[in-house]
């Protein structure tokens, strides 16, 4: 929680003036009994009339105090609720940017979108409420207690045995409440993943001819939820009237303390009348709070989820200046790198090391789970290599601030993904400032002129979310220019020509050929074809290097490739 | 005019609200009469304790035994309202999270019979926030609705009726100044209306924002992309920070303007009452019963209003919910034989189909397939591959002509009985949150053990699964977590080969596995596939030199057919890519 806290400083003046103004407006409140009681006991008993009008106009004056009270507190304290909610959706929003993906492949997109969005606003509500009401009600409390006082103190005894009977009902419901609600997030955070598989699956689902299990796996995953809504329904709305009973038993006892006070001559009639208006006080203040206090345990549930995401420590800190380059034609180097990923039995990859140079392309072979995409993967040091160095540009990658390092790289994910915007705005991804010929220039050389031309609006035409609105190969080379528009020194091409047909595929590797800034290039691919003319191939097994070299030279020499290459192309076809 | 529809939609929403409810009348009605019966002994407290300080006037005349046997009946009258009101609540939220449960289950079964045109047309975060936010939204107002309204409502009518057997005069003030409280809450929340509409504009544009940068943050990462989206995601936020600030102050303002109101009230009561008391109208009992009506009266408008804004909310979240629920379903195969005994004997008949009618895609596609031929079938991207295994699962229905199986249109057998002849692979592959073993025997949930390790080794999954932490039993997010494409491939491999359906579908099912995995498993198929149909979809050409017929589609349409050697020799289209992967 005190992560959150810090956001909630720059407020501080304001999160003060609400209560505040909140309190006053509560005090001037608890006078109304106090001149009702002057008004029974004066101007009744007296007959009064003019000392009984006068007072009205006081209770009136009051309501006017009131008002005036109450709507600056809650102007305070709307600015401070959403003021803090945006400062804390804004850090929360930078912070998960900061993860790193060991830590995204731990959290999973989805619960930190529901964090950023439902949990905060809960919070922010909570806030709000807090400010407005929290206070007061005890304040309303506490000094109805007090005003009792003023009036007697034996008859206010009552008042001292009730409250804290109250304070303990109310606050054991809350402290048993925040982590059941905890638990109902849970339930609908699972409610809601059988959902989401459900449309993402949908085409397997229904192969598998699963819809009936998985309705029932729905209703038993709904039900649990239910069930559970229904038991902390019942035990919070056992509040109202465990405080409602202990209330009216203090009104009983005040009564009879007040007939027997009266009857000793030492309180009037009025002021037995004013005793029991601030019990209903109390009474009233309860009531609101709790309704006031399930919305709080809510919002503290979610605070902490939210605050959780807040304290992981960024996984991964670049250097705060650039290093000095030393001059060296060396692109990329890997020193006896290893890598396990967290929860992985066996290590991803295993004491690789190679030097590429400038301007050379590099293939990447291997089987399936082989450790190809691990290996390109840390040149932009998207994780930590677990032992071993990987150095760009003669300098550990370690020693770079990360954004530098990755400007200096284009990556071609092996997920194709677009965002919604013009064409021309996923372009420029790769640089802000790209001018028109540069796009044009990079769609050339992604083989994805005709994308655009065939649209209207060329690079305007929009791109819906996740580009749903194009066909996987048009994705992939639209994600390829992207990475082009950057004019990165590095490419990586990360198996990202798989849904290309094979004469595109060609083209496309020709096109780069030409390009005039020569970056050093990384295909990972299948296909042999596709690395077969780099200017080295690392053949991966099982995480580990079985061969590196040239087309021909692994041909003679590399078991595992000569089965790679062979079946894909069988001996006569040579 | 828009004002009107949309009122009628609120009725007709309601109206379905109300069907839903209706399941569960008993429970309603014993709701309402607890309200009633609890509110009504509520109100009965304050005449009784009023009665009791009646009795105590001064020293010397004060009335013990009375009061004693007053206070007894509070005591007995308290009990018994506290027993009554926490079984309402109990009873109130049973209903409301039933209801609620009923109408998420209705809409997942909506969504298991939806057809994928409708699934493949709409983001899957807007659907999900439709059954899981809008419902739970619609649960607070509906439950706020039970507990708050209703009892409102009754408090009013209640404490009217005690008031005018109490004193007539005094009535009428409290009864004339309180609608102004219910004027005032009604004029600001016409103001506050755009207010919100802003502030829910703001923020599902954020949400989009969020979803699409959270989602792909590593592509963010990867293209140093944060410092953008920190730059519009703070543009979106402080927007919604200053109209959430507008709306939640205005729309504050109404609980201090009705409470202003209400102390008015209580001036007025006070100001009337002890006149009236001047002149023996009232008793002092009476006039503090009165003082506390008069704020049990007046709070109910406050929370009424209150209540009112969030029930339209929760009606517009329960109009959200109903068009999914009342999306029309795929046309229903209830009564339809089921497909049986099928050799592999598939054929198409002048198919013609597209996904929007202003782009045809297969225009008049003929193709016959006897039973234990391997079809495979090539072509540039958007040729219409992916679509015709859509027509032929049935995920979608051709717009003219046919498909059968076995001489049976698919058309009038029931879709499981179809599907299950089909093994299907897709290059998407889908893997749900759960075991290893559980994801394999999807199509065969009583397989062995033996039987699940034979299907792994055939599919060479059994290599990879045996390193995961609990082998078998690893436990694997949705989307597979940090499995790579080509062992997600190889697990979805795994799960055909376990079923071994009488047909095949595979579509680039093999595109991220290595190519020596990939023969291998080959090798597996084609000894599990001896004699069964099937449809391979690929752009390795060497994955599908064996098949028996080869189609090459371009536009929709077959431009060439046959084996591999004969469209070689014809040295067209299909020689010409078979070619180029070759080629330098």
């Amino acid at each position: 929680m005190k992560k959150l806290m810090i956001y909630m400083k720059e407020y501080t003046r304001e999160s003060i003036l609400g209560p505040l103004f909140k309190l006053l407006e509560a005090s001037f409140e608890l006078l109304v009994p106090l001149v009702m009681a002057a008004i029974i006991d004066n101007g009744i008993a007296g007959g009064d009339k003019g000392y009984i009008l006068r007072m009205c106009g006081v209770l009136a004056g009051l309501a006017v105090v009131g008002l005036v009270c109450s709507i600056t507190a809650q102007y305070f304290a709307a600015r401070a609720s959403v003021g803090f909610a945006a400062k804390v959706r804004s850090a929360l929003f930078a912070h998960i940017q900061k993860l790193s993906f060991a830590q995204q492949d731990k959290q999973g997109a989805n619960t930190l979108i529901t964090r950023m969005t439902s949990d905060i606003n809960q919070v922010q509500s909570g806030v709000n409420l807090a400010l407005r009401l929290l206070l007061r009600s005890p304040f309303v409390v506490f000094g109805a207690m007090v005003m009792a006082f003023t009036i007697d103190w034996q008859a206010a005894m009552v008042f001292m045995v009730t409250i804290p009977l109250l304070c303990a009902v109310v606050f054991g419901i809350m402290l048993w409440g925040i982590p059941m609600y905890k638990k109902v997030q849970q339930r609908l955070d699972k409610v809601l993943g059988i959902t989401r598989e459900n449309l993402t699956g949908a085409r397997v689902i229904r192969a598998f001819c699963k819809e009936q299990e998985e309705r029932s796996a729905f209703v038993q995953r709904n039900d649990d939820l239910t069930t559970l809504q229904k038991v902390v329904g019942k035990v919070s709305g056992l509040m109202n009237p465990i405080t409602y009973v202990l209330i009216n038993l203090g009104v009983i006892v005040l009564i009879w303390v007040g007939a027997l006070r009266v009857e000793q001559g030492v309180l009037t009639q009025g002021q037995v009348v004013a005793l029991y208006n601030y019990m209903s006080q109390i009474l009233v203040e309860l009531i609101k709070m709790a309704s006031l206090i399930i919305s709080i345990t809510k919002a503290m549930a979610c605070a902490s989820r939210v605050s959780a995401v807040l304290s992981l420590a960024p996984g991964m800190e670049g250097a705060d200046s650039l290093p000095s380059a030393p001059d060296t034609q060396e692109a990329v180097r890997f020193e006896n790198v290893s890598l396990t990923y967290e929860s992985a039995g066996a290590p991803s990859l295993l004491n690789v090391s190679f030097t590429a140079k400038r301007g050379e392309t590099i293939g990447v072979i291997g089987g399936t789970g082989s450790g190809k995409s691990t290996l390109v993967n840390l040149i932009p040091r998207f994780y930590d290599a677990t032992s071993g160095r990987v150095l760009v540009g003669g300098v550990d990658v370690r020693d770079y601030p990360l954004e530098a390092l990755r400007r200096k790289i284009g990556v071609v994910p092996q997920r194709a993904v677009l965002f919604k915007g013009s064409i021309r705005d996923n372009l420029r991804w790769g640089a802000q400032d790209a001018t028109q010929e540069e796009m044009f220039a990079a769609l050339a050389t992604a083989q994805a002129s005709e994308i655009v031309k065939g649209r209207e609006g060329g690079l305007d035409a929009m791109i819906a979310q996740g580009g749903k609105n194009l066909s996987g190969g048009q994705r992939q080379r639209l994600t390829i220019a992207r990475a082009l528009v950057k004019r990165p020194d590095i490419l990586i091409l990360d198996d990202s020509a798989s849904a290309l047909d094979y004469a595109t595929d060609l083209a496309l590797r020709q096109a780069l050929r030409q390009l005039p800034e020569s970056p050093t290039v990384f295909i990972v691919s299948q296909r042999a074809s596709s690395i077969r003319h780099a200017d080295r191939i690392i053949v991966l097994d099982e995480g580990a290097v079985c061969g590196m070299g040239t087309h021909e030279e692994l041909l003679n020499s590399c078991a595992v490739y000569q089965e790679i290459y062979y079946s894909q192309y069988e001996k006569e076809a040579m | 005019m828009a004002g009107k529809r949309n009122l009628r939609a609120q009725r007709d929403t309601l109206q379905k609200v109300l069907r839903y409810i209706g399941k569960y009348r008993l429970l309603v009605t014993l709701s309402i009469l607890m309200a009633a019966a609890s509110v009504a002994l509520t109100l009965y407290v304050p005449i009784l304790v009023g009665r009791a300080i009646d009795r105590i006037v001064e020293a010397g005349r004060v009335d013990f035994a009375g009061i004693l046997s007053i206070l007894i009946s509070v005591g007995v009258v308290v009990g018994i309202t506290a027993i009554l009101q926490w079984l309402m609540n109990v009873i109130n939220n049973k209903i409301t999270y039933q209801v609620v449960r009923d109408i998420r289950n209705e809409a997942f079964e909506r969504i298991t019979i939806l057809p994928l045109k409708y699934i493949d047309a709409h983001s899957y975060g807007e659907i999900v926030s439709r059954v899981i936010a809008d419902v739970d939204q619609f649960a607070d107002g509906l439950l706020m609705g039970f507990t708050q309204l209703f009892t409102g409502v009754v408090t009013i009518l209640g404490t009217l009726i005690f008031m005018l057997t109490v004193h007539v005069g005094i009535t009428f003030v409290v009864v004339l100044l309180t609608p102004l409280s219910l004027f005032v809450a009604n004029f600001i929340a016409k103001r506050t209306y755009f207010m919100f509409k802003k502030q829910s504009e703001a923020r599902a544009d954020q949400t989009a924002l969020v979803d699409e940068m959270i989602g792909n943050q590593k592509v963010v990462q990867a293209f140093t992309h944060e410092a953008q989206a920190q730059r519009d995601f703070d543009e979106i936020n402080e927007r919604l920070r200053v109209s959430s600030l507008k709306a939640i102050f205005y729309s504050s303002i109404t609980n201090p303007s009705t409470r202003f109101i209400n102390s008015l009230v209580y001036a007025g009561v006070g100001l009337t009452g002890a006149l009236a008391a001047l002149t023996g109208g009232i008793t002092v009992g009476g006039l503090s019963a009165f003082l506390s009506y008069a704020n049990q009266y007046t709070k109910p408008f406050n929370e009424i209003s209150g209540v009112i804004t969030e029930l339209q909310n929760a009606l517009v979240c329960a109009g959200r919910i109903f068009e999914l629920i009342e999306e029309p379903p795929q046309a229903s195969d209830a009564g339809a034989p089921a497909l049986e005994d099928v050799a592999g004997r598939v054929s198409l008949e002048n198919v013609a189909f597209s996904y929007t009618a202003d782009k045809p895609l297969i225009k008049c596609f003929n193709l016959r397939v006897h039973p234990g031929q391997r079809v495979a079938i090539v072509g540039p991207t958007g040729c219409g591959k992916t679509t015709l295994i859509n027509l032929l699962m049935r995920f979608y229905d051709v717009d003219a002509g046919s498909i059968s199986v076995e001489g049976h249109d698919i058309r009038n057998v029931t879709r499981h009985s179809l599907r299950r002849k089909y093994g299907m692979v897709l290059q998407d592959t889908w893997l749900k949150a759960g075991t290893i073993r559980e994801n394999i025997v999807m199509g065969k949930p009583d397989a062995t053990d033996d039987e699940v390790l034979q299907a792994a080794k055939a599919s060479h999954a059994h290599g990879f699964i045996t390193r995961l932490p609990d082998g078998y039993d690893t436990v694997i997010q949705e989307d597979g977590g940090s499995l790579s494409q080509g062992q997600k491939q190889l697990l979805c491999i795994t799960r055909v080969m376990l079923c071994l359906p009488p047909m095949l579908i595979l579509d680039e099912a093999t595109s991220s596995i290595d190519t020596r995995t990939e023969l291998k498993i080959q090798e597996a198929f084609a000894r599990l596939m001896q004699g069964r149909t099937s449809f391979i979809v690929a752009h390795r050409l060497s994955t599908i030199k064996n098949a028996d017929v080869i189609l090459v589609m371009k536009d929709g349409d077959i431009i060439e057919q046959g084996t591999h050697d004969e469209l070689i020799a014809r040295n067209g289209f299909y020689a010409k890519l078979y070619y180029s992967q070759f080629a330098a």
